[in-house]
This record gives C-alpha cells, structure tokens and sequence, in this order.
C-alpha cells in the first residue's frame, strides 16, 4: 500500500499538457507528406511508389489530374523517397468534419514526354463547405447544420462518453486507442470516458475497413445509440478503406455504412491526432488548416 | 526418439522409410526441403515425423496452381526445432475430385487450418469431427475466394444464408452467456458462447473471422514492394514482425540476404516489438484482476517504447521500417543515443513494475492456478510462442532458427510447466530482460555498412518459407513468385491462428470473471487469425 503510494509520488505526474501546450513528437516522425505543386515535374512516380492509391493521377488528353487523399495516406514516405517535390512533414493533427476536406486536386499541362508543363488548375480542395467567406442564406442547409452543431456542441461538448467498435481494423488504431486511456494522454481530464455499451455512448469511435462480417453489428451498435450522436471514423482504413479498399471480404470506408461526423486519418493516428480528432468532433478544437497551398 | 543426425541424414532416413511413395525430395534451402507425395502418405508421413523426429505440423495451406498444373496442391509444414529444419509435404489434388483427408482426429493442430482450406478453396474435408465453416460465416454465399477464378473484387449478393449454429449444452441449471462481436473493452471482434452452470465455465464456443479482410487474395493484386506494407497491417501489434517475415520469404525466393547493419537492425525492431507488447500486456493481466495502478505503470513504459519507436523509425508501431533486401532507416548517432538510454533505463523501472504486481498478495492470488493450459494439450494443439513456452512446449524460432542477427546474441527462452495466466505473464516478464539484454549487445556490436541489399527483377514460379518469431509466437509467409515482380500466392499464419482452441481449453472449470484475464494472458490477434 504505502509502497504504491511512494512509487506514484516518485513517477510525479507525466500527463501531457496536450493541447494547451503542441503535440510533442520526435523530428523523426512522419506525419502527413506536404507536395510543392508549383514545382512538381512529375506525379507518376510518387503514384506509382504509393501502396494505397493516396496519391493518383489521371491523363486526360494533355492534361493530368493529379489527387493528394489524406484520406487514403498511411504517411509511410515512400512518395517522399521517389520524389524529392515531396516532404513528409511531422504534422499528425489532419482531422477533418468532411471527407472531401482530406483531398486536394490539381491539373497540370503535359509535355510530350508525360512531364508536367505547368500548373493549370491550382490546387485546392474540393469543397465549397469550407469556404468561410460566402454569406451564409438564412434557412439553407449550412445555417440549419450550424444550429444543429452548435446544439451537439452544447449538449456534448463538456463530457462525452465513447464507444468504440473495431470494425475491422488490423489493431494497430486500437493500441494509439487504448493508449489514449493512459497516464499520458488521460483522456479523462478532458471529461471524456471510453463506456462499454452503446446506450450510454454519445460519440461512436470507429476503426475500419468495415468489413462484411461487421458491418451488421456496426449498424445495430450505432442504432443502439441515443441521440444526439457524433461518429468518427478513425485511421486510414476508417476513413477509406485504406491499403483494403473495397473487395469481395470488405465493404471499405466507415462512411459506406455510417454518416461521418469527423475523420481521423493516420495508420495509425496517434494518440495527439486521436485526442485533436475527437476534441473537434465535440467542437472544442478547430478542423486541420489545409495544407499550405499558396495561390501562384 | 533417435539421437539428432544433420537434416540430411533425417532426409535420408525419411526416404529410405518411404522409398518410391515420396514422388519427389527437394532441397530448396538448407532449412526447408519439400516433399511431394500423394494423399495416402500424408498419415503416414505426419506420425514418422512426430514420433521419430519430435517434428510439429506448423502449417497447413493451399494453393490453386490448376492453371498451370491442373491441380491443387496442399502444402503440410512441419518444423524439425531440435533439427533447425522445415519439412514441406507437397500433395496434389484433382480438381475434379476436391477433397482431402482431415489429420484432425491424429493431429488436433490441424483443425482450423483445415477447415479454413476447406472455406477458402472450396475443397471438401474428409473425416474431420467439426467440418463446419469458419472463414466464411455461415450467411456466406456458396463461394471459394482463394481459388484464382475468383475475383477479389467480387461484389457478394446480401447474405441470406444460415445463422450459425452452436452446438447445445444443455443440462440442469445450465445456460448461456453470449459475447460479441462488439467488446466491452477497446478490442477487436470476436464471438464466444460461454455455457455455464453456475460461474464456471462448461465449454467455450468462439466465432472468428468477423476481421476477415481478403489479405492474401489482395497480396496476389500487388507488387511485392506494396505487399511490405499490406504485411505491416495484417496484425497491428506484430507490424514489423509481419512485414519482415514476408521480407524474408521474398528474400528467401530471390537468394538474397540481407546486410548485417540491416540484420542487427530488424532483431532490435524485433524486440522493441516484444517490449512495448509484453509491457503493455503485464499491465492489462493486472488490470483485468483490478489492479490499475500497476497497469497505469506499464502503460507509462510502454509509451516510452512507443516513442522511442518513433524516432527510431518514424513511427510508433515501427511501420515503413521495413522493406524488401533491408530497412529503410539508417539511425544516426543521436538516435543510437535514444535506444541505448532506453535499455539502460527501462531495466529499472520494468524490475520495480515487476515488484509492485509481486508483492500483491491480492494480485498473485488471482493469477495463479487460474486459466491452466495442460503441456500435453499445448502439445497436442500444437501451441506456439509465449503461451506454448509457458505450458513447457520449448520451441523458439529465435534460437531453433536463427533468423535476422539472433545468431550474433545469446539470450535464454524461459519455458515453464505450470502453463497459468501467473506463467503466461512470467515468460513475457523474463521476456523484457532478454529482450534489453539483446538490445544492449546489438547496439555495441553495431557494424556499419549497407541497408539493403537489391532485390532486382523477382523470379518466376519460386516458392519460399519466410519466419519470424514475432513476441506472440512464430509467424509464417510461404509464397509463390509470378512473373513482373508479383506474387501468385502468399500465405499469412499469424500465431493466433494457432493458439486459440487453447483458449478453450485453458477456460475449462474456471469462473466467467476470470476469462478476461485469462484471455488476455494469450493476448491473441483477431486481425491476424482472420486476415
């Protein structure tokens, strides 16, 4: 007894200040890879090096369209290796309110010999949503979905019970998960508790690709819940199928069952991204800025 | 038993014994010799091997190779420890009579593996005690994904079929408790039937598979070069075991090795592995007996591990370390300084996590004698890695072997009789030690020289046995090489697989509140067991 006591004085306290203070991640760390668009020569070489299809690229006549999907991205860097336009940053908070968030398109010219001439459609992403600047008309959709968000974030946003179902996963997301429970990351401080049933969970934390065997048991774990109730798909499989995609044993992304509230990607998150996600599924932190794009 | 000749007087022995009923014997590797007979020696063959040379089946799998031989073909693996040597028996069978003889009743470890070739191939066991599905769930269509006329991307019709059916347990005062597929606790999916009289537990029905994701269909659509990471994310917790065990099998195919800086740098990824996971399952055993404050301990080293992963190799489950001829991370100095202030430091702290849980009477109370797994059963199930070792089944792919630079360290394999959760969690703990220790001697060992080495343009039709022991158990990647740097068939045995009866058996007579810590005392993968 007193020997546990003096052992937990001794360890002091090593909870993160998370997000008060930034992630603390080694130098090391691969977090979402960073594209320099103006100087990009060539996307084939990073498409062809890329196991999960997160960057691809299409010609159409003499124009390639060219797509970054964080959505898809596992950060592995191999990219990065095939093509130095390619940095692969440490930045880990990507969480996004929308899957179209997570993609960024871009056009170029073609050169005969396939390279790219220049840049023709700049790169952005491919939502309107984002855009803070348009006037919003009152009684559309976007006003009604903000009172409707404002009202989740009041009843939700101070304390939130999770549960999580692995739909799939390979259990790489649940250890970063699990680890969010740990003296490290507390996720209680936050007044955020993981539950283990449906009927008292308000946030559905969900790990893919969704297979067959469960997506049955995803539906009924979801339709067990009470409303309000916020979904958010984690890793790079719970946000696209990832490195699975679609196939006869998977029917792919969280949001091919559910609707989304918030993505996580990562393979797997870490626990930083993981707390960052769930922190803006209950509005209490801002989505990811997009990646730097600067207008040419 | 004989006294241990070299494998070659084994092989001689073993071919005298069966003369022409072998068709063929060949040496691919020094450590893996096929065998190619026809169905009615695969009996006979099994019990020469297990009772003459202590040999254990470590594999069964198939393969469609109709398109070029007319045939399927299954492979039966027995690992020869005490020989260091893989025997492969090779047995055709025609496709217009797709059936095979099941070795279940003789060899109890033979039972999910056959029945899952049975599921995936569409071949029909004969003489099995328990035929019934259990890749494809049982609402499953009537279809054969593993055969090369089936298309990965498949779409199946909603399922229609049977729901399963449980075996009944009926008696007075018995009943049912059913779990899952969703867990209470933060885990992967899985359905047990626990049948009850009272608290303790009868018997023990499980239903896998709910993670059955397609992964070897999908290693025949991808380059090698992709199939690395598929490896890495067919068990989350054993990512770079996984991905350097089928790093090893394409090397093996190639007649590559990789360097020694390379070597050293796999077995320390290894057992950075095997730390963060036996860490983290010491304090999840004493969680699941109410004892948080130690968990929350290990839980603090394991995050250590976990970061120094990291900065290692970019990632904190180690993924993207690995690659075909190699690694793909040099470390600087920097990071060799990070990796030898861990093995210093983690030493202490792991002995004074290790003294809190000792000196629980409370604790150890419930931990011992609870969830006994029987040498014998372990024999009998063919039981692997830390749950074999610690119900006395000494194997150890790490010194039987020697894979990456485990023949440059020494290190001891603790194997305990008692085969309890209390055992279970004392092979992981003497784990940790030796795990440092290997750690601590690679690091000062540490050569400079190349990464990798270039695999090149793959060749055609070969097939190879890649293996680690990962800090489950052992795990398997058997592939056949196709044309453009592709493969035909990669066959994944993650050691769960295995080891999961086992669970039912050690359950037997204990109370329901005991089976979490019993299961976890396994901690076995869902992922890996279902691909």
């Amino acid at each position: 007894m007193f020997d546990i006591l003096r052992k937990s004085l001794r360890t002091g306290i090593v909870t993160t200040s998370y997000p008060e203070t930034p992630v603390e991640i080694s130098r090391f760390a691969r977090g979402r890879p960073e594209i320099d668009w103006h100087k990009w020569e060539d996307a084939r070489p990073a498409t062809a090096a890329c196991p999960t299809g997160a960057i691809s690229c299409q010609d159409a006549g003499e124009r390639r369209n060219v797509r970054l999907d964080l959505a898809k991205c596992t950060f592995c860097g191999l990219c990065a290796e095939a093509d130095k336009t390619i940095r692969m940053t440490t930045v880990c908070e990507c969480a996004a309110r929308h899957r179209d968030d997570l993609v960024t398109e871009a056009s170029y010219s073609l050169k005969p010999d396939g390279w790219h001439e220049r840049l023709v459609a700049t790169p952005d992403s491919k939502k309107s949503h984002l855009n803070k600047n348009a006037p919003l008309v009152p009684g559309s959709l976007d006003v009604l979905g903000q009172k409707i968000k404002a009202q989740v974030d009041s009843v939700l946003g101070r304390s939130l019970h999770i549960r999580e179902v692995d739909a799939g996963s390979c259990n790489g997301c649940e250890i970063e998960i699990v680890g969010l429970n740990s003296p490290v990351y507390d996720l209680e401080r936050f007044g955020i508790h993981f539950v283990a049933s449906p009927r008292h969970a308000d946030l559905l934390l969900v790990t893919g690709p969704v297979t067959r065997n469960m997506e049955l048991a995803l539906r009924k774990t979801y339709d067990a819940m009470p409303a309000p109730r916020l979904v958010v798909a984690v890793g790079a499989c719970g946000c696209s199928g990832g490195i699975f995609g679609r196939n006869y044993a998977t029917v792919g992304a969280v949001d091919a069952v559910l609707p989304v509230d918030v993505y996580i990607p990562g393979c797997p998150p870490n626990p930083h991204a993981l707390l960052h996600g769930i922190l803006v599924a209950i509005g209490r932190l801002s989505p990811a800025p997009k990646s730097a794009n600067p207008a040419p | 038993m004989n006294d241990l000749p070299s494998v070659t007087g084994i092989v001689a022995e073993v071919r005298e014994r069966f003369g022409d009923r072998l068709d063929a014997v060949r040496v691919s590797r020094r450590d893996e010799i096929y065998f190619d007979a026809k169905m009615d020696l695969v009996a006979g063959f099994s019990a020469h091997l297990y009772k003459n040379w202590n040999a254990r089946l470590a594999g069964i799998f198939a393969d469609d190779v109709r398109g070029q031989e007319n045939v399927f073909h299954l492979y039966y693996v027995y690992a020869l420890d005490a020989a260091h040597a893989f025997f492969i028996l090779r047995v055709p069978v025609p496709p217009d009579k797709p059936e095979f003889t099941s070795l279940a009743n003789a060899i109890p470890a033979a039972d999910v593996q056959e029945r899952e070739i049975q599921d995936l191939f569409g071949l029909k066991l004969i003489g099995h005690p328990n035929p019934r599905r259990c890749a494809l769930h049982d609402d499953w269509p009537d279809v054969h994904p593993l055969r090369k006329d089936f298309d990965l991307h498949t779409q199946l019709p909603p399922f229609q079929g049977e729901r399963h059916k449980f075996r009944p347990v009926e008696g007075e005062g018995v009943f049912q408790v059913p779990v899952g597929p969703v867990h209470a606790g933060i885990i992967e999916p899985g359905h047990f039937l626990f049948s009850v009289a009272g608290e303790p537990v009868l018997y023990l029905q499980m239903r896998l598979f709910y993670t059955h994701k397609g992964t070897e269909k999908l290693f025949e659509h991808l380059p090698v070069t992709h199939g690395v990471r598929l490896a890495e994310s067919i068990s989350g917790d054993s990512s770079f075991a996984h991905a350097t065990a089928f790093c090893h099998a394409i090397e093996r195919a190639a007649g590559v090795e990789a360097p020694p800086r390379a070597q050293a740098l796999r077995t320390i990824c290894l057992e950075l592995e095997r730390l963060y996971n036996h860490i983290g399952d010491i304090g999840a055993i004493a969680t699941d007996v109410a004892f948080v404050v130690a968990n929350m301990h290990a839980m603090r080293l394991k995050e250590r591990v976990l970061r120094v992963n990291e900065q290692l190799t970019g990632n904190r489950l180690l993924r993207g370390m690995a690659c075909l001829g190699g690694v793909r991370f040099n470390w600087d100095d920097g990071q060799i300084k990070v990796l030898e202030k861990l093995a210093a430091e983690l030493g202490p702290e792991f002995d004074s996590l290790v003294e809190l849980i000792e000196n629980s009477s409370s604790t150890r109370d419930r931990l011992e004698d609870t969830g006994i797994l029987k040498p014998k059963v372990a024999r009998d199930l063919g039981v692997v890695g830390i749950a074999g070792r610690a119900s006395g089944f000494d194997h150890d792919l790490r010194r039987d072997f020697p894979h990456a630079a485990y023949d440059r360290v020494k290190f001891h394999v603790p194997v305990y009789q008692e085969g309890d959760v209390e055992h279970r969690m004392q092979v992981r703990i003497d784990e940790v030690r030796e795990s440092l220790s290997i750690i601590r001697q690679l690091v000062a060992t540490l050569l400079a020289g190349a990464l990798r080495v270039e695999i090149g343009e793959l060749p055609a039709s070969r097939t190879a046995l890649g293996y680690v022991e990962g800090w489950r158990g052992e795990i398997y990647h058997w592939i056949r090489t196709a044309s453009g740097n592709r493969l035909a068939r990669c066959k994944v045995k993650d050691p769960s697989l295995q080891n999961w009866p086992a669970l039912s058996e050690a359950i037997l007579g204990n109370i329901v509140p005991d089976f979490p810590v019993v299961n976890k005392s396994f901690n076995l993968s869902y992922s890996g067991t279902d691909r």
